[in-house]
């Protein structure tokens, strides 16, 4: 029998991040036979490192949940099967009989993040390069994380501009000594990557701390920087979350680690075993607890801030866009107020860390900021 | 036969004579409180062998180490831990130097260097190599002695010791107290070779049998041992001939010595007696000064043993502690 | 980014970070080098397995010393060495030794601290060889870890993944206690795993949830673990979701993990390696038995190899060492238990 060529759609589990293998089903939300529009969120899935939504790319008709909840699935495996009614149910089985789940490549070939490594002042910097053309986007993530933070943003932005994720000193894959714990000393080393890694202008995208850096980055050598885009960052106000710092810092073990990564979300069920344990991991890493509190005490002492950064960002003359989300626990949202010329996109039912939360809206932000004359629909 | 004419100052007789002095009251002591019933478990005394602790140990230094037998009471005092502690840890007191958890057989103090009594037969050899392996490897010119008995001179695990320090050069020296007997066991019967000391060049050491009831004999040898030890020679055997006055333990009813077998070691091998006529007769010492020490001791050990009875005892909760560093 | 290397290799980056780091720490065993005295090359084998391969030319003879076969010695010397200062690492070549130095471990090493009153510390690490699977038979193939685990004073660890191997030897060395350190030899080449180049360290007493899951939970040591994850694969099909814990450390062991992860599922599997009498599974049966007994919806089940021990022929090897179909049995019978319906 035969069918039209693409109308009968894969929903298959996506690879998010670089160490994604596959995840395991917990909830549909449409049922078998109901409609779906393209860029709805049919199920969701737990994977080691976060839960999260797996969305439709074409609107029809769920016609099959192949998945069940409770099944663990590699990447690329099918979940359900989306064509219009007018597709015959016998075509349909058959598709799903037929159906190949391709292994998953993690080089740059198959459209993955590459990882790259630069030996920089203060030693070895790690980072992801994705995409190509367009313009030159940098995230940084912020005190404790990784460049695998930003596990839900990258591919999107990478489907229209170069996209860079690095991992700060101290943190993630690169060297982890950290000898200068100030922000000046992180944004030197961020502004040193994107001389030596990176031609032209770019475009910082700056999570909490990371916030903080690339506001400096942009202060201190401005001719590297075409715009700045802040999620939830330091430098605006004088609050912060001290007690969540000392507590990831001082959390021995799984228990105590969860309830401090607990706060950093809003919605709780989103921080898995793994998720905790791959901090962990990090943590265990000799002279990695040395380096935060190094970190935490050069930078917000006393459970404060340190440094004010406003006026400064403020003056820079290039385009600022901050988000954050309303029920942010570690940087308080109204620190917004004080970047008034800054395009702000304020998030319900966001954390501190809305760019996992919310990646979605915080994807659309972005390239909506970055790209030249494109509309956010 | 190594040179035993008396080359100690009169200060180094003195604290020879009072350290022989406070094993044999503390041994004495303790064979009295037993026999009255006041001492838990096992004692094994040392009375008769002082001059083996005291001529070797009084070569020694904080850094080195010693390690002892089931028989350490004498060891422990020769190496300077203190006596008022180790007759609170004989009878179970939360002070002992061991905070009651080990007790006679275990008898120890890391901080003078004494890695202990041990009830294990053969335990020590290879833990000294451990020390004498430290030592080397610290570069501190530490050395170590291991104190056995003739009935340890036969486990596997000496033999094993013997052969491992010769290969490395470990600074140490193995000392064979042979008492004659292994509980009831006759040494000339068990040793093979006969003297324990015609083992040494089987295991390619330097050996040196020594009487064990004339100090300054085993002080010559022990010193050549440890000097040869510390200046990176290598281990030496020294095999001690001696007695014990008393059984293997206490309770022991030694019918398995000779007739008149302890009269006789008593009144012709006291090694202290041997010690005062040496130093007398050679016009070193006054005897009033030794008398003097005597009484001293006896004194001062009546004291310790008061001090020990009213000591506290440990409390439920020091049942569970000390097991691990942290766990 | 992962970068997967054996348990092998994630050993020797181990012992690497920890003689540089310390000069106090040593290793002796024997043919550790692999040479000593003979006419050929130095560093012949670099143990047994390879573990140890190129430290001997880097480090030197003081402190990467082969021994003759004096296991009471190797390990006395380690203790005693470790009660004066060094941070021996000593090999005890294949577990089955244990019978020729278990006195220097049992009653020496494993009781100094507490006979003399908590005024000694003994900082030794003893790894060694165990499990079956290379036809090694009776006298190189046994596991012992229960025997260890007996007794007050030492410390246990059983590593079945490269990473923790890395964290928990590094771990071993720094810690104050002496520790055993049991090395699955199917495990060096057959454990793969994403481990940091960093060195780091995984505490004692804190078990690894290798595999989530809600049905049935599986306790697992060493290459066992493996097992029950292939177990598992094949029972999740069945639509029977199975929690995998292994406890990583013996002694101490983590039994919040395992109570808690029995108060969620009501069923438990251990599965043990080691002989069946008194093994380590049998005494989690007992804790889960006595602490958790409540939360059991079916009774504990322990499996392990018979009680013989390990045979020669590769059939009867093979047949000997629990593998998944006895493991998947074993959790079918435990999840489909009910009271008066028998097994």
């Amino acid at each position: 029998m035969t069918v039209e060529e693409g109308s009968i759609h894969a929903i298959t589990v996506p690879k998010w991040g670089m160490t994604m293998e596959g995840g395991q089903v917990t909830t549909w939300h449409v049922e078998e036979g109901g409609p779906v529009t393209a860029g709805q969120e049919v199920l969701d899935i737990e994977t080691s490192k976060i839960a999260g939504s797996v969305e439709a790319k074409v609107s029809g008709v769920l016609r099959r949940q192949v998945a069940r909840p409770g099944q663990a699935l590699p990447v690329g495996a099918l979940l359900g099967v989306v064509a219009d009614l007018s597709v015959p149910d016998a075509a349909v089985d058959e598709f799903v009989a037929g159906f190949v789940t391709e292994s998953v490549d993690e080089t740059a070939e198959s459209g993955g993040p590459a990882t790259k490594s630069v030996e920089l002042a203060g030693g070895k910097l790690n980072y992801t390069v994705q995409g190509e053309g367009g313009e030159t986007v940098v995230l940084v993530h912020g005190f404790g994380g990784d460049l695998n933070n930003w596990l839900f943003n990258t591919a999107a932005l990478a489907a229209e501009h170069t996209v860079y994720a690095l991992d700060l000193p101290g943190h993630g894959a690169s060297a982890k000594s950290l000898d200068d714990a100030s922000m000046d000393s992180l944004a030197a080393a961020v502004a040193e990557f994107v001389s030596k890694v990176v031609s032209g202008r770019v475009h910082l995208v700056g999570h909490s701390l990371g916030g903080g850096i690339c506001q400096l980055v942009a202060q201190r050598q401005p001719d590297l920087v075409a715009s700045l885009t802040l999620i939830a960052p330091v430098g605006l106000g004088p609050e912060i979350h001290g007690g969540y710092l000392q507590a990831f810092i001082a959390a021995k073990n799984r228990r105590e680690l969860k309830a401090a990564v607990t706060e950093l979300f809003h919605d709780q069920s989103v921080v898995t075993g793994r998720m905790v344990d791959d901090i962990l991991r990090y943590k265990r890493i000799l002279g990695v607890e040395q380096a935060l509190g190094r970190l935490a005490a050069a930078n917000f002492p006393q459970g404060g801030q340190a440094l004010l950064l406003a006026p400064g960002t403020e003056a820079l003359g290039i385009p600022v866009g901050l988000i954050w989300g309303r029920e942010d626990k570690i940087v308080p949202a109204s620190h917004a107020a004080a970047l008034p010329s800054a395009r702000l996109l304020l998030l319900d039912g966001a954390g501190h860390m809305p760019m996992m939360e919310q990646a979605k809206a915080v994807n659309e932000a972005i390239l909506g900021w970055i790209g030249p004359a494109r509309s956010v629909s | 036969m190594p040179d035993s004419s008396i080359k100690l100052t009169p200060d180094q007789l003195l604290g020879a004579y009072r350290t022989m002095r406070e094993i044999r009251e503390f041994e004495e002591s303790v064979h009295a409180e037993f026999e009255k019933g006041h001492l838990p478990g096992f004692v094994h005394l040392y009375a008769g062998s002082e001059a083996s602790a005291v001529g070797v140990c009084s070569h020694l230094t904080p850094v080195d180490k010693i390690i002892s037998t089931h028989r350490g009471h004498g060891h422990c005092i020769a190496k300077g831990c203190d006596i008022g502690g180790m007759w609170k840890e004989i009878i179970g007191s939360s002070e002992g130097i061991c905070r009651g958890k080990g007790g006679s057989m275990h008898i120890a103090d890391l901080s003078k260097g004494m890695l202990g009594a041990n009830a294990i037969v053969g335990g020590g050899p290879p833990l000294i190599c451990g020390a004498g392996m430290a030592a080397k490897v610290l570069g501190n010119g530490g050395v170590g002695v291991a104190f056995t008995g003739d009935g340890g001179s036969n486990q596997g695990t000496t033999f094993e010791s013997l052969n491992f320090a010769a290969i490395f050069k470990l600074p140490v020296v193995f000392v064979f107290e042979n008492n004659g007997y292994a509980e009831t066991t006759a040494a000339s019967w068990s040793v093979s070779c006969g003297d324990i000391v015609n083992r040494a060049p089987a295991f390619g050491m330097p050996g040196v049998q020594v009487d064990g009831f004339d100090f300054f004999a085993v002080h010559a040898a022990a010193g050549e041992a440890i000097a040869r030890a510390r200046a990176g020679g290598g281990p030496t055997l020294i095999e001690v001939k001696l007695a014990r006055f008393y059984g293997h333990h206490e309770g022991d009813n030694q019918s398995y010595r000779g007739e008149g077998e302890v009269e006789r070691l008593r009144s012709e091998q006291d090694c202290l007696n041997i010690f005062r006529d040496r130093v007398l007769q050679a016009g070193l010492l006054d005897a009033g000064r030794l008398d003097e020490i005597d009484r001293d001791v006896v004194e001062k050990m009546k004291t310790h043993v008061e001090q020990a009875k009213a000591a506290p005892r440990p409390t439920p909760d020091m049942l569970t502690t000390d097991v691990y560093v942290s766990y | 980014m992962a970068r997967i290397i054996t348990m092998r290799q994630a050993l020797q980056e181990a012992f690497l970070h920890l003689m540089e780091e310390d000069p106090r720490v040593i290793m002796l065993g024997e043919d550790i080098a692999g040479g000593e005295g003979s006419p050929g090359s130095q560093d012949a084998w670099g143990g047994d397995m390879g573990l140890t391969k190129g430290l001997q030319p880097r480090f030197g003879k003081s402190r990467v010393m082969d021994t003759p076969i004096s296991e009471s010695a190797i390990i006395g010397t380690a203790v005693g060495a470790a009660t004066c200062g060094l941070r021996p690492i000593a090999e005890l070549m294949f577990v089955d030794f244990m019978g020729v130095c278990f006195d220097q471990i049992m009653n020496q090493a494993a009781k100094f601290r507490y006979m003399f009153g908590g005024r000694a510390e003994t900082p030794v690490v003893i790894r060694t060889q165990i499990g079956a699977g290379y036809r090694g038979a009776a006298q190189h193939s046994q596991c012992l870890y229960p025997l260890f685990t007996h007794i007050p004073g030492i410390k246990c660890v059983i590593p079945s993944s490269a990473y923790d191997a890395k964290g928990l030897m590094i771990e071993a060395v720094h810690d104050n206690d002496p520790v055993i350190f049991f090395e699955h030899k199917f495990l060096y080449d057959s454990a793969r795993d994403d481990v940091p180049e960093e060195a780091y360290t995984i505490p004692f007493g804190e078990a690894s949830i290798v595999r989530e899951g809600g049905d049935v939970t599986i306790v697992a040591l060493a290459r066992m673990v493996h097992v029950a994850r292939e177990a598992a694969s094949v029972l999740e099909r069945e639509g029977i979701s199975c929690e995998i814990i292994d406890p990583r450390t013996i002694s101490p062991l983590d039994e919040d993990t395992i109570l808690e992860s029995v108060a969620k599922t009501g069923r438990l599997v251990v599965v043990d390696e080691a002989y069946p009498r008194c093994n380590v599974g049998k005494d989690i049966a007992a804790l889960v038995a006595q602490q958790g007994f409540a939360d059991l919806r079916a009774p504990v089940e322990v499996v392990s190899p018979p009680h013989t021990p390990v045979p020669f022929a590769p059939e009867l090897e093979d047949a000997f060492i629990p593998d998944a179909a006895k493991v998947a049995d074993a959790v079918r019978r435990v999840a489909g238990w009910q009271r008066g319906g028998g097994k």
